[in-house]
């Protein structure tokens, strides 16, 4: 290991030191282990439509068995029971979605419904609303989660109609900027009106890849870095979530969703089928119907569970080993100049680059590697713009988790868009950049007053990642 | 100073008489690779437009022996596409962003997006007749709102000429009259007549991208040098791997279900997976048999690896023939075959032939190595 990463390695100190000789204040060195963002256990090269679709190099040839047929289940549709396709029946009685990749696409990210026109062209898929009401209880007729597609038969819940109003603002050049700010309303209701205090907060379905190796990040290091936000000063001050898990049958640090209101992907792959396609499995044996929703009630099951635990193990650990792709065009200089910008403005408080992952029992292979998945994994107020006012396990209405950057380059090429942000609003990574309120108000003004070739810079850099 | 250029010019004869003797550039087994790929799918698109008559002529006048014609014609086409498998995973002219693939080829598909099956007569954009059977319809159901929702390409042709496979002991059973006598059995034909049209169109238009002249994807692809090299591995690869041993046969054999079979409703799949096999090995050996009989042979990667690493060439070209002898072992129908405990003869024959693609997956990544490429993907 020590030989083969000793050329370049020198190679890369000799060119980072003249670098560093000629314009000292200007370049941020290329760290060798920044190439491989997932590590060496868990970084491919892969940079076309395939980018977040591919297994860890270094699983085992079973492993690359399980995780095949973990894709399998991830892909294929769902049926209604009862079916001939008896190994994926029992969808519904409410879902959104017949298959995780329908809205993960390629293990990609999801993006809101279309508009032409300023007109919603058809119902949300990868986005999903969450609905409580005050004491964080379901909402009494709609639970949980609401659902707009159903079988036959079955209701479905209601639509999701979205609206964009227009914010303009400037960059300190005079560069004007134009951002587009939702609302959400639910309408057609299948079974009367909402709670009087319903709370609705919007997610958009995440991409998939390096999973594992967040799981795998020591839970110290993350709760280091609360202590270190605090230590500096800056008026940031990330919190961590505790969430139950299903499968621990415990309080633990959430470190998945949008609100890191989940801990571990066991869990949130069994929520997810629960809650977004209506399968049951051993840990959510109840189909979500609640008691006013006879005609939910009464529909057919496609057994019990209807995930089996093999199969859905085998999601599990799909989900877990999605490789991390490499770096694209990370030693420009326009990349690396991005990069001190990234810096500078404290972005990195937050968006933290990198960990050393620790023990991992369910695939020992992502121990001891270096990752550079760019978060903390921490809550943070993210100011009144993208507040949804509904608090989510210890998340209060206007926190949000830091979300991972590495791969967000590649978002356009996988699914042929380029919306962030927890609802998809943001159009560009510099709309997400200027999305920021809250404790990452002084980033943002960092950033507006930079000029144009220089947010140029930046953008390079979020791409490269 | 005489002796040193004579030493140089000595070295310089014996390099060139070397190059003369054996070796092969990167660059003739780019030229050789365009070759085999534009003349497979040449004959691609030629057996569509076999079949595409066939099945006019079922339109035209169906029969118990129409259908037939058509069906044979669909089986004989597909071991020409069959073979470009190995040409996918890249990004290349058949699935990049334009997602020819999805169009052409996607699977599995869920029958009841197209038309009626059991339990549910009126299933199916088919069955509806609020919706209009257009090209641009068509384009835009496909893969809409799940990668099941297959509209278009081999495996809707294929479904709308069997049918539903029910039967354990042969493939579907579409009876001809679901185009004359059945409900909407207009609609139905209309929509067969339309994919087949954007199935021979789209074959077209990616055989075009690898045509030898002209400001194309190949013009480009053989200028790449080493990344079209790794291209070139990658597809072959993520066939081998991902794709055949893993989506097609791993899968199969974990769930026994019927629904993970790649043509189900035809039970064609037995020569799907041979002719998998037999594409990647074309892509190796730099070699195709063509539709004609005609054989293209020319400068192959296997000899580029050769150069570098004779034993691992080697081992290389002995497992991708023995991934083609395996699957052509496989006994049909492949639904029956994946049944049973995990000695069943069928189960065997299949787990063996998936571990010999496991094994040429590694070859391709060691093969890869040698030529300077690191990281080959041979997920999916």
């Amino acid at each position: 290991m020590l030989h083969r990463f000793s050329l370049p390695l020198l190679a890369c100190l000799i060119a980072g030191g003249v670098l560093a000789y000629e314009s000292t204040a200007v370049l941020a060195l290329l760290e060798q282990a920044e190439l491989l963002p997932g590590g060496e256990a868990g970084t491919t090269d892969d940079h076309g439509k395939n980018a977040f679709s591919l297994p860890m190099p270094a699983l085992t040839d079973d492993e690359v068995t399980q995780f095949e047929i973990g894709n399998a289940f991830f892909t294929k549709p769902w049926v209604e029971a009862p079916s001939s396709t008896t190994a994926r029946d029992g969808l519904g009685p409410h879902f959104i979605a017949q298959s995780c990749g329908a809205c993960h696409t390629l293990d990609g990210r999801g993006a809101p419904p279309d508009f032409a026109n300023g007109i919603q062209q058809e119902q949300p898929m990868a986005l999903l609303i969450r609905l409580s009401i005050p004491g964080q209880k379901p909402d009494p007729v709609y639970g949980g989660q609401f659902n707009n597609r159903a079988i036959p038969h079955v209701k479905p819940e209601g639509q999701v109609q979205i609206q964009y109003r227009e914010i303009k603002g400037q960059f300190a050049d005079g560069t004007p900027y134009s951002l587009q700010s939702p609302t959400y309303k639910l309408d057609h209701l299948g079974y009367g009106p909402l709670h009087k205090d319903i709370m609705l907060s919007p997610r958009i379905a995440p991409q998939m890849i390096g999973l594992g190796l967040l799981e795998a990040i020591p839970e110290r290091d993350i709760l280091a870095n609360a202590e270190r936000q605090r230590a500096e000063g800056r008026g940031i001050a990330g919190t961590p979530n505790y969430v139950p898990d299903a499968f621990a049958g415990k309080d633990m640090l959430g470190r998945f969703g949008w609100k890191a209101n989940v801990a571990t992907i066991a869990h949130q792959s069994a929520g997810a089928f629960l809650g977004d396609m209506g399968i049951t499995s051993r840990v959510n044996p109840h189909e979500e119907c609640t008691a006013k929703q006879k005609d939910c009630l009464k529909a057919p099951s496609g057994g019990k569970p209807e995930i089996s635990d093999k199969n859905l193990e085998q999601v599990i650990f799909y989900s877990r080993t999605l490789a991390v792709p490499t770096r694209r065009d990370a030693d420009s200089a326009n990349v690396l100049r991005g990069k001190q910008l990234f810096k500078d403005a404290n972005c990195v408080s937050c968006h933290t680059p990198s960990y050393k992952t620790g023990e991992f029992a369910p695939v020992p292979q992502l121990a001891n590697q270096t990752i550079y998945p760019y978060t903390d994994l921490l809550l943070h107020d993210m100011g009144e713009g993208l507040a949804d006012g509904r608090p989510d396990g210890r998340a209060n209405g206007r926190q949000w988790k830091t979300p991972p950057l590495w791969g967000l380059g590649l978002v356009p090429t996988v699914n042929g868009h380029s919306r962030y942000l927890h609802d998809g609003r943001a159009r560009s990574l510099m709309e997400a950049v200027l999305w920021h309120g809250g404790e990452a108000e002084a980033s943002k003004q960092a950033v507006l007053k930079l000029n144009a070739s220089d947010r140029a810079n930046l953008e390079q850099f979020l791409k490269s990642l | 100073m005489k002796k040193l250029s004579l030493a140089l010019l000595c070295a310089g004869m014996l390099w060139n008489g070397a190059v003369n003797a054996a070796e092969v550039s990167k660059q003739q087994v780019l030229d050789q690779y365009a070759n085999v790929v534009l003349a497979n799918y040449q004959d691609s698109s030629a057996s569509a437009r076999d079949m595409q008559s066939k099945i006019d002529a079922f339109l035209a006048k169906p029969t118990t022996e129409s259908l037939k014609a058509a069906q044979a014609a669909w089986i004989e086409a597909r071991e020409w596409y069959g073979q470009t498998e190995a040409f996918r995973f890249y990004a290349g002219p058949i699935d990049d962003d334009a997602g020819l693939e999805g169009f052409i080829n996607a699977w599995p598909l869920d029958e009841v997006y197209i038309d009626y099956v059991k339990g549910k007569p009126k299933g199916g954009i088919i069955n509806n007749p609020k919706v209009a059977i257009t090209e641009k319809q068509l384009r835009g159901l496909n893969e809409r709102g799940g990668e099941q929702n297959i509209a278009t390409g081999w495996h809707a042709i294929e479904f709308l000429l069997w049918g539903q496979d029910l039967s354990k002991d042969s493939a579907g059973q579409r009876p001809y009259t679901d185009y004359t006598t059945a409900p909407n059995a207009e609609r139905r034909a209309q929509y067969l007549k339309l994919v087949t049209q954007m199935l021979v169109d789209d074959l077209a238009r990616v055989e075009q991208q690898w045509q030898a002249s002209g400001n194309n994807y190949r013009a480009k692809f053989v200028k790449g040098d080493l990344d079209s090299i790794k291209k070139i591995f990658t597809g072959m690869g993520t066939l081998s791997r991902g794709e055949l041993a893993g989506q097609r046969m791993e899968v199969a054999l974990d769930t026994q279900n019927q629904e993970d079979e790649h043509s189900c409703f035809s039970d064609n799949t037995h020569r799907d997976i041979v002719t998998d096999a037999k594409g990647i090995q074309n892509a190796w050996e730099g070699r195709y048999v063509r539709r004609s009989g005609e054989v293209l042979e020319g400068a192959s990667l296997k000899q580029l690896v050769a150069q570098k690493n004779a034993e691992i060439a080697q081992q290389t070209s002995s497992d991708i023939d023995n991934s083609v002898k395996l699957a052509e072992a496989i006994q049909a129908p492949f639904d029956r075959e994946i049944v049973g405990k995990k000695d069943a003869p069928g189960r065997k024959r299949v787990q063996a032939t998936v571990e010999s693609l496991k094994a040429q997956s590694k070859d391709l990544v060691n093969a890869a190595k040698e030529l300077g490429i690191k990281r080959l993907n041979t997920g999916v």
